[in-house]
């Protein structure tokens, strides 16, 4: 890796961003601690299951009702999981993760209950036209056109610095989840999945049983929209929304 | 000229920053990028605005689930527990 590309990494990760659940997140994370949280359940500690469902839960519900719409449906499902999780834990070989293999029992029971209740296209057929939308991730405006005599589709109305504190405002942050939650489905999850609760994109493409590829893509698309919307908030004069 | 038809443009770059980011480009896609960055200004700030987008978006709540489902939940959990240990009472 060049070192501008490993500035540009460094940069994008850490930094003072401190997840919320940290603390539980380690508790749950990789290693001995997953060792012994399998342990715990196996043993039926409660106090192990409450913590996974603190972590879980939330998310299994709604990666749900992106197969399933009806919410009490949905729930059915996630409750479905836990059992056949419970019931299956003592065979989880920690070949993939806790969560990986959680997800992959709920996307697999999820799918045959949406089939049953004749939701006709499968998620993964809509998950990949999206993806496949051709859509810019900017007003083609931003740039020159290929006429232009010396700098085709380059910039015509460059991208201006953004004051670093006001993008971590409330209200800034507020305008970033009300964009996230006008996404298309497909694009709102990946987003949610990857920026907001930090998965690796393996275990989206895994939970939402897509392609790489197309993790990527919707991840693309969903980045590009809460950019602009940030762009129309923090430069109007530059990007009048 | 063959040089100058090799190089991205801005309109290009911005549609390949994601699979810059996730390292999913190929080294001579990577190497074009990272040149076009170079003497770019502009596309080093839109890179800036993504990375912020980025970090931001992380300082999201994470939604908790609501307490109904949760109580069910651990019901469910509960009532495993106790046909596990006590396999004739249940039901």
């Amino acid at each position: 890796m060049s070192s501008l590309a490993a500035t540009l990494r460094l940069r994008g990760l850490g930094r003072e961003y401190r997840p919320r659940m940290s603390w539980l997140k380690e508790r749950l994370g990789r290693g001995d601690t997953e060792t012994d949280l399998v342990e715990r359940l196996r043993d039926g500690d409660e106090q192990a299951f409450s913590d996974l469902v603190d972590q879980h839960g939330a998310t299994m519900l709604r990666v749900t009702r992106l197969y399933v719409r009806d919410r009490a449906v949905a729930e059915e499902v996630v409750q479905e999981t836990w059992l056949a999780v419970l019931n299956g834990i003592d065979s989880f070989a920690g070949r993939s993760t806790l969560k990986t293999w959680i997800f992959r029992i709920l996307a697999n029971r999820a799918k045959t209950r949406a089939e049953r209740e004749g939701r006709s296209v499968p998620l993964s057929a809509i998950l990949a036209t999206d993806a496949a939308t051709g859509e810019p991730s900017l007003d083609p405006d931003r740039f020159f056109g290929l006429d232009h005599p010396q700098r085709p589709f380059h910039w015509a109305a460059r991208p201006r610095d953004w004051p670093h504190d006001r993008v971590l405002e409330r209200e800034t942050l507020e305008l970033i989840q009300s964009t996230i939650d006008m996404l298309p489905d497909t694009q709102r999850e990946v987003i949610r999945l990857r920026d907001v609760e930090g998965w690796d994109p393996g275990e989206v493409a895994e939970a939402l049983e897509i392609s790489d590829g197309n993790q990527r893509v919707l991840l693309h698309r969903a980045r590009s929209k809460v950019r602009a919307a940030l762009e129309s908030y923090l430069d109007p004069e530059l990007s009048p929304s | 000229m063959t040089q100058v038809l090799d190089d991205i443009t801005c309109r290009e770059l911005v549609e390949l920053v994601t699979g810059y980011l996730e390292g999913a480009l190929s080294d001579a896609d990577r190497t074009r990028f990272e040149e076009h960055l170079e003497i770019c200004g502009a596309c080093r700030t839109y890179i800036e605005q993504i990375r912020l987008t980025i970090e931001a978006s992380g300082q999201l709540t994470e939604e908790a689930l609501e307490p109904s489902a949760r109580d069910a939940f651990m019901d469910a959990f509960r009532d495993w527990n106790r046909s596990r240990s006590n396999p004739g009472t249940s039901d």
